[in-house]
């Protein structure tokens, strides 16, 4: 089997790092060789596998030995749960320096250090929520990540986020072979959650791959540094985990997503009530002129 | 060839424009055109501050290079820190040739070069915790420092590192000047920003500190680098004139001389471009009055001389002719001597700064013309001081591009070039005598009475070098024969 490569992407908090660590535990458990690569400087992106705290990051251990050059590949990847290769890129404390550059660093370092060997399955990048620069889209330029996975749910935020991911895919989309893989709806329980992301994912010209649903299992999990597979593999949450590996396993859909315009977002939100139709003529008037009106009418 | 018609001229310039795809077409057309006295503002006739064009070969600079290269560099008893990479500072290093007296490395640091050489993990980690590191360790090392200039380069203004604040705490521990100065080299279109970014940090952080008495005489020499021995040269005769120079800004330049400006009662600006900010600032903020002047060649020196005199008392004006007196006779046996030799020759200069327009009246004293001239990084003003100095249908260029000097010079045929290391080989090799216009080729100083002695001598050494007649192989034959056998 050929190497696959994905991206996981989505707002800050939906999940990314819990879901991408439970879906690689999944497919390693049926046997897949899986790497997962950190790009996000909170560098929480593999300790769920490796039962630690934080996993020492590329850069962290580069600005000790002075330079990148200085360090060897098995100085910076650590295996764990399920021989799950992990990898932080690592990056500054918030507000100072480039995270951005930290994580192109770090994947040039792989690359070149030959981290992607031969007989590896899956790679996944696990990346910061928002794109905000040209670091955090290094996993899906050329020859990087060719199918990306939004974790998404039923808030507004999240599907403004996914939606702006969609823009960022189309633009590397036109130039090299990064697809959208599907969107995973990590669910926050909100009303008719799954049918607003299927419809969502329908406008994207994707799929919504699989519906994964809230459960105290995962925090359970969580506070013993452990994927829900490993802490609980009976329980009815790993399930739901395995049956995301397969349906990953099995894709086939891969596409340009066709990212929907601020209106036609804003319509399929209002069409499932969780955004109110605007009322124009509020806009900009300050609550003693409001008031002012209402007593007037 | 004789001078060119304002047609000839600008049936050149159609010609050179049209190797060029539309839109660049149109935008280098306004950069170019045929000198008309007439005109009143250059606007009308030359854009100038404006965006280079990718894919041409531009001579320009980078804002970091205006600052650190330009304005700040220059003061002797500070320590430039190029704060980012390596090569910004290595690869300009002790470049411009800014003289100074001082002993290196104890007591002035001008030739050397300061920088917290970012690796992968500053770029990333940011890079203020080195600063601070390195203000500490240059302290140490340096101790007769008089402050700290801290020049960014690109990369800091990407990273958001934060040298204002470390600058702050750093002045405040050591109780003398750093100034952080966010000169980015992508900042703006040429070096032109960087001068303007230089003299504002200048404004903000060495203009409080006068304890100076003032004096009724008392000058500063603005906008002179000092490049070979320039601000002395200009220094001299102001001295004899019985005036005091307070300060020289910023060839040979100190702390103390800046900080005293504010008591001087006028400004003398030579190098308007990178400096009029300041001076105009200081107009503002101290009232003193500021006046443009051009110490190259007797002709200009002495309309200098007097126009500087003027803002003076009589005892001063007195001075100032028995200065032009005394140097009259000795700046004859110059014009005497090499005149001769390079009458009626023609020069072509494209450089930056004020010498596009300053250095023709010095040509023209020995009998020269310039028949073209161009600045890398002037604005409008600039081109408003040059209209009136250059031949009518003259050639002016702006921002000149590699292939555009190249056509020109080949058409024009002038018999000299005045521009820069960029430029000297390239057209040396076509058999063109070339000076170095930027760091006078490693000679100098050109202002100044003093000055014009070595302008003369190296004028006569570069376009009568018998070198020139020698660049045919005597084995190959002769253009003429050339013809003759394609013709055949
Ligand atoms: N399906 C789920 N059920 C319950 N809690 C979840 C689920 N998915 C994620 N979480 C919780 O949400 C929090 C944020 O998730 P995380 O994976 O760190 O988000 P991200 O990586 O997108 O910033 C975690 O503390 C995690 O326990
Ligand atoms: S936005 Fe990106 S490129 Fe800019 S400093 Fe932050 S991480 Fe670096
Ligand atoms: S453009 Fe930037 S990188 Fe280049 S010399 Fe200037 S400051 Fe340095
Ligand atoms: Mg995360």
């Amino acid at each position: 089997m050929a190497l696959r490569q994905c991206a996981i992407y989505g707002k800050g908090g939906i999940g990314k790092s819990t879901t991408t660590q439970n879906l690689v535990a999944a497919l390693a458990e049926a046997g897949k060789k899986v790497m997962i690569v950190g790009c996000d400087p909170k560098a929480d992106s593999t300790r769920l596998i490796l039962h630690s705290k934080a996993q020492t990051t590329v850069m962290h251990l580069a600005a000790e030995a002075g330079s990148v050059e200085d360090l060897e590949l098995e100085d910076v990847l650590s295996v764990g749960y399920g021989d799950v290769k992990c990898v932080e890129s690592g990056g500054p404390e918030p507000g100072v320096g480039c995270a951005g550059r930290g994580v192109i660093t770090a994947i040039n370092f792989l690359e070149e250090e030959g981290a992607y060997d031969e007989d590896l399955d899956f790679v996944f990048y696990d990346v910061l929520g928002d794109v905000v620069c040209g670091g955090f889209a290094m996993p899906i330029r050329e020859n990087k990540a060719q199918e990306i996975y939004i974790v998404v749910s039923g808030e507004m935020m999240a599907m403004f986020a996914a939606n702006n991911i969609a823009k960022g895919i189309v633009k590397y989309a036109s130039s090299g072979g990064v697809r959208l893989a599907g969107l995973i709806c990590n669910s926050r329980n909100t009303a008719r959650e799954d049918e607003l992301i299927e419809e969502l994912a329908r406008q994207l010209g994707t799929q919504m791959i699989h519906f994964v649903p809230r459960d105290n299992e995962v925090q359970r999990a969580e506070i013993r540094r452990m994927t829900v597979i490993e802490y609980n593999s009976k329980a009815k949450q790993a399930d739901e985990y395995r049956a995301l590996a397969q349906k990953v396993v099995d894709n086939k859909l891969f596409v340009v997503p066709t990212p929907l315009t601020m209106d036609a977002l804003e319509e399929v939100m209002m069409s499932f009530g969780i955004l109110e139709e605007e009322d124009e003529s509020i806009v900009g008037k300050t609550a003693e002129e409001l008031a002012a009106e209402a007593a007037t009418a | 060839m004789a001078t060119m018609t304002r047609e000839e001229t600008e049936a050149l310039i159609q010609e050179v424009l049209e190797v060029y795809p539309e839109g660049a077409r149109a935008e280098r057309a306004k950069h170019l055109t045929a000198n008309d006295q007439d005109v009143d503002k250059s606007s009308k006739c030359v854009t100038s501050n404006r965006k280079s064009l990718p894919g041409t070969m531009t001579i320009r600079g980078c804002a970091y290079a205006g600052s650190k290269g330009v304005v700040w560099g220059p003061i002797k008893d500070m320590i430039h820190i190029s704060h980012g990479p390596v090569g910004c500072g290595q690869y300009s290093r002790a470049g411009r040739r800014n003289y100074y007296v001082g002993t290196t490395g104890v007591n002035t640091f001008g030739t050397m070069n300061f920088t917290s050489d970012f690796q992968e993990k500053d770029i990333v980690f940011g890079g203020d915790k080195k600063l601070t590191k390195l203000i500490e360790e240059v302290e140490t090392l340096f101790p007769l420092n008089k402050g700290i200039s801290v020049q960014s380069e690109c990369p800091i203004g990407l990273i958001g590192d934060d040298i204002e604040a470390v600058s702050k705490k750093a002045a405040a521990t050591l109780n003398k000047p750093v100034v952080p100065v966010r000169c980015e080299g992508f900042r703006g279109v040429s070096q032109s920003l960087g001068h303007h970014i230089a003299n504002d940090a200048i404004r903000d952080h060495m203009l409080d500190k006068n304890t100076r008495e003032g004096s009724p005489y008392d000058v500063a020499i603005i906008g002179d680098y000092n490049i070979g021995g320039d601000a002395w040269a200009t220094r001299t005769i102001l001295e004899e004139m019985g005036l005091n120079v307070v300060a020289q800004w910023s060839g040979d330049g100190t702390v103390e001389e800046m900080q005293n400006t504010p008591s001087v009662k006028l400004n003398l600006l030579h190098c308007y471009r990178s400096m009029n900010y300041i001076s105009r600032h200081m107009e503002e903020k101290f009232g003193i009055p500021w006046m443009e002047y051009n110490f190259f060649g007797p002709t200009k020196i002495e309309e200098s001389i007097r126009k500087i005199a003027a803002h003076f008392d009589e005892t001063v004006q007195a001075n100032a002719e028995k200065v032009i007196d005394k140097y009259k006779p000795l700046m004859q046996a110059i014009i005497d001597k090499y005149k001769p030799r390079l009458e009626g020759k023609k020069v072509m200069l494209y450089v930056g700064g004020l010498r596009p327009r300053h250095v023709i009246g010095a040509y023209e004293d020995l009998g020269m013309e310039v028949v073209g001239t161009g600045y890398e990084f002037g604005h409008n003003d600039d081109y408003d001081r040059t209209i009136k100095e250059m031949g009518n249908a003259t050639l002016i260029y702006d921002d000149v591009t590699g292939y555009e000097f190249e056509e020109f010079v080949k058409k024009v045929k002038p018999d000299m070039i005045g521009s820069g290391i960029k430029e000297k080989y390239i057209f040396q090799k076509m058999g063109i005598p070339f000076r170095q216009m930027h760091s006078w080729d490693y000679s100098g100083p050109y202002h100044g009475y003093d000055g014009f002695a070595i302008f003369a001598r190296d004028m006569d050494m570069t376009l009568n070098n018998p070198c020139w007649g020698k660049l045919k192989a005597p084995w190959k034959p002769s253009e003429e024969s050339d013809a003759e056998s394609a013709a055949a």
